[in-house]
């Protein structure tokens, strides 16, 4: 393998690594803030304890959200230094400034919540979760406009041989990103979600902690729910999005070669990238994609062989991908719809609950396939229309990238052992017991 | 103008990094040296606890800093330097997590091997900074094209491994000396002890280390090249940093430890702006050519970046100090002996 493909494996790998454990901060930042709320509010110690157990799991996540991001920004220098030289002006800006304004907030006052319990009144440390949920967020905000940046750049211009910045207020405020962030959160929110609904279902299939565990299900049942019905509809318009601003992508999720008008959707299909054709399709719905598109089922839609081959991104991966997060997307929201309906009777659906442990990993799931597909699919290019990834990477020689390759496997192997051992020793663990404890 | 403004900044930024993050790698590196028992272990990640993950944030920015206002800097410098950046970033993973993750478990097994990817973890990347900036001082082997042509060996000549141990007796005095901050009793008495005699060899290496920058860089050019231009700001830093560091040990001396940790924190300081204030206008010297030197004019972001970036900057980075500050006065307190063992997170 060249140092482009390693290079690219690389990235992929921490990335993908990453973002098995930020989306669970994301949400349950929120969701322990509203807890800790609650018990100031009405002095419960119930939801005091609670916000301290999916603290706990909160806390083992963020750590490696942190290390593994530092890598992340790193590598833009170390693997992707023509890149770094090419956007730095726009990207690197928006990289320091997610430091500056978010990264500082959430990394202090995490460390003043977690052992601040008896430092603070309770008030202010309820007021620190705040802002770390809000930083958090925040964060993830200036990293999806960069991200967007690469998707559909703007407010550039091409001088002294790079893209220079000519209009900072169109990145920050132009519609693909905004998209971007909706569809990120509220993937981030649901995946939190069914992560506490299926910790919750587990302590109730053993009718322990029922009052606690309920709860916690019951809300997030509710949060679960309404991002779910946000992610139909919003995913909805963000196809439409990407019909507009990355049609070779559209093209590619959807296996679409050939220009065709009232084009239609297959529920399955195997694309045969080399006879630019599919195999074995079937469940077509016709002018469905015409109307995802462009919301006219008679709209005409540009197929892949109408781009250079050298501009097509790859083909099954993305609609593999694609096809994964969508039927997920309705999955979540059926999950839910049913789970808020028999919120006041769970311990009498047993079967439900079952699934609801067992569904953990679904989220999962369908971010890391909504990321390659937004990844993949903008291939080959970096940046969209502006810059190849294959004039993005470093000059380093195979054996550097194949060392720190393996070196990235091995290390992140052995992360992810440790944080889902405990991970899942905590959880099963449950609440402390003795409340005198948590005084 | 503004690139140089921008300069100043990088440097600064680094310098609160190494001086932050500098007494807890420090203090992990030190870890077998001063902890007799679980209950000292537990002391001394408790002395960290709160404040690793915040410090640590000023390399994010100092990298993100570097990328925004110097792209060149920050590509030439990060894919020059690929495999000793990648161990500091393996390293730092290690540490990381041993801080937050050792306490979740009772088994001894699993708080024994943290123990040792804290300590491993902290020393290596000591060691790697102080390497890298010593190479970054005497100028790397970059081509026209930005392209670096060596590899790890080349970083480890003798100024490069003079610079990494210059960092780790930095780092472990002002680690030692934050723990007579943080311990009573035994604990305490041996980390002054420890800071004490450490602080001997640290004189020693910051003496031999500027004699050893006259032969092997060109830092001191600055200094006597426009000794007016220069005079007032410039030649204060060395001033500065020599007497910081006589400061320590009257601070040691004296059992003022508070004072000492200042002192040090300043010594921490200077020692980088000097180092930084040689290189002006450069950020990464070539070592094969001065013409293919990664500077200020041949390596800045656009103005109209690095106007916003300036009031980013000049906004938040107050507002970081403010909140840091107050987090570390919020757990300034000695730990007391005992409550190691009572405390919800250690």
């Amino acid at each position: 393998m060249d140092v482009l493909m390693l290079s690219r494996l690389q990235f992929a790998a921490a990335t993908f690594f990453h973002f098995l454990f930020v989306p669970l901060t994301l949400g349950l930042s929120i969701l322990i803030a509203i807890m800790e709320t609650i018990y100031v509010r009405t002095g419960d110690e119930e939801y005091k304890n609670m916000a301290r157990f999916w603290g706990k799991i909160f806390l083992i996540n963020f750590a490696i959200g942190v290390v593994t991001g530092i890598t992340l920004e790193f590598q833009f220098g170390t693997n992707w230094s023509r890149y770094s030289r090419y956007v730095g002006d726009i990207f690197g800006s928006l990289l320091a400034i997610e430091a500056t304004v978010a990264f500082f907030l959430e990394s202090t006052f995490i460390a003043v919540w977690a052992l601040g319990w008896k430092r603070l009144s309770p008030k202010a440390h309820a007021a620190t979760i705040w802002l770390v949920a809000i930083a958090s967020n925040v964060s993830a905000f200036w990293i999806l406009i960069a991200n967007a940046w690469m998707q559909h750049p703007v407010g550039y211009t091409i001088r002294n041989g790079r893209a220079e910045l000519t209009d900072f207020t169109a990145i920050v405020t132009q519609s693909f990103a905004l998209h971007e962030i909706v569809h990120t959160l509220g993937a981030a929110y649901i995946l939190t979600a069914f992560f506490m609904m299926g910790i919750s279902a587990y302590h109730l299939l053993r009718k322990q902690h029922v009052a606690f565990f309920t709860r916690s299900f019951r809300m997030a049942v509710t949060f679960g729910l309404i991002f779910a019905v946000v992610e139909v509809v919003q995913g909805h318009m963000h196809g439409a999005e990407v019909a507009r601003v990355q049609p070779a992508k559209l093209a590619a999720m959807e296996a679409l070669w050939d220009t065709t008008a009232q084009a239609p959707q297959h529920l399955f299909l195997i694309p045969d990238e080399k006879n630019e054709t599919n195999l074995a399709v079937f469940g077509t719905i016709p002018g469905a994609l015409s109307m995802l598109a462009y919301h006219d089922p008679e709209a005409t839609v540009k197929g892949l062989k109408d781009f250079p081959p050298e501009e097509r991104p790859p083909v099954t991966l993305p609609f593999a991908a694609f096809r994964i997060m969508i039927s997920l997307g309705f999955l979540f929201l059926f999950l839910t719809a049913y789970g808020w309906i028999r919120r006041n009777r769970l311990m009498e659906s047993p079967r439900y609950l079952k699934l609801m442990l067992f569904a953990i990993p679904l989220p999962y799931l369908a971010i890391q396939a909504g990321w390659a597909l937004a990844e993949v699919g903008r291939q080959p290019w970096v940046v969209y229309g502006v810059m190849k990834t294959a004039d993005a990477v470093s000059k380093l020689s195979p054996s550097q990238v194949w060392a720190s390759f393996l070196g990235f496997i091995v290390v992140y192997t052995l992360l992810g052992i440790a944080a889902f051992t405990l991970i899942v020793s905590t959880a099963r663990k449950g609440p402390e017991t003795h409340p005198a404890t948590a005084q | 103008m503004l690139e140089s403004i921008w300069f100043v900044l990088w440097g600064v930024l680094w310098a609160i990094y190494f001086m932050l993050d500098g007494f807890d790698l420090g203090l992990g590196a030190l870890m077998p040296v001063l902890a007799r028992g679980e209950n000292d272990r537990r002391t001394i990640y408790r002395a960290m606890g709160p404040f690793w993950d915040g410090n640590e944030v000023w390399l994010i920015t100092a990298g993100g800093v570097t990328f925004a206002a110097f792209p060149v800097a920050y590509a030439v410098m990060f894919s020059g330097l690929y495999s000793a950046l990648m161990l500091v970033l393996f390293a730092l993973i290690f540490r990381g997590i041993a801080l937050e993750y050792r306490s979740h478990l009772a088994s001894e097994r699993w708080r024994k091997t943290w123990d040792t990817c804290l300590t491993v973890g902290s020393f290596a990347a000591a060691l790697l900074l102080g390497v890298a900036f010593a190479n970054i001082f005497k100028g790397i082997p970059i081509d026209g094209e930005g392209v670096f042509q060596g590899s790890l060996l080349t970083l480890l000549n003798f100024y490069g491994i003079f610079g990494g141990v210059l960092f780790v007796l930095m780092f472990t005095v002002h680690g030692s000396l934050w723990l007579t901050l943080k311990s009573d009793g035994e604990l305490h008495a041996r980390a002054a002890r420890l800071a004490e005699k450490l602080w001997i060899a640290l004189a020693v290496a910051a003496v031999g280390f500027l004699v050893a920058t006259w032969y092997a860089t060109r830092l001191y050019d600055n200094y006597l090249k426009e000794p007016m231009l220069f005079a007032v700001p410039i030649v204060l830093i060395p001033v500065i940093t020599i007497a910081a560091l006589a400061f320590i040990r009257v601070g040691i001396v004296k059992r003022r430890y508070w004072r000492a940790w200042f002192a040090s924190s300043v010594f921490i300081v200077g020692v980088t702006l000097f180092g930084v204030a040689g290189l002006y206008p450069n950020l990464l010297p070539s070592s094969l050519d001065p013409a293919f030197s990664v500077n200020v004019h041949n390596a800045s972001s656009s103005p109209l970046t690095l106007r916003i970036m300036l009031v980013v900057a000049l906004v938040f980075v107050p507002v970081v100090l403010a909140y840091q500050t107050w987090a570390y006065r919020l757990f300034k307190s000695r730990l007391e002996d005992g409550e190691s063992l009572h405390d919800e997170a250690y």
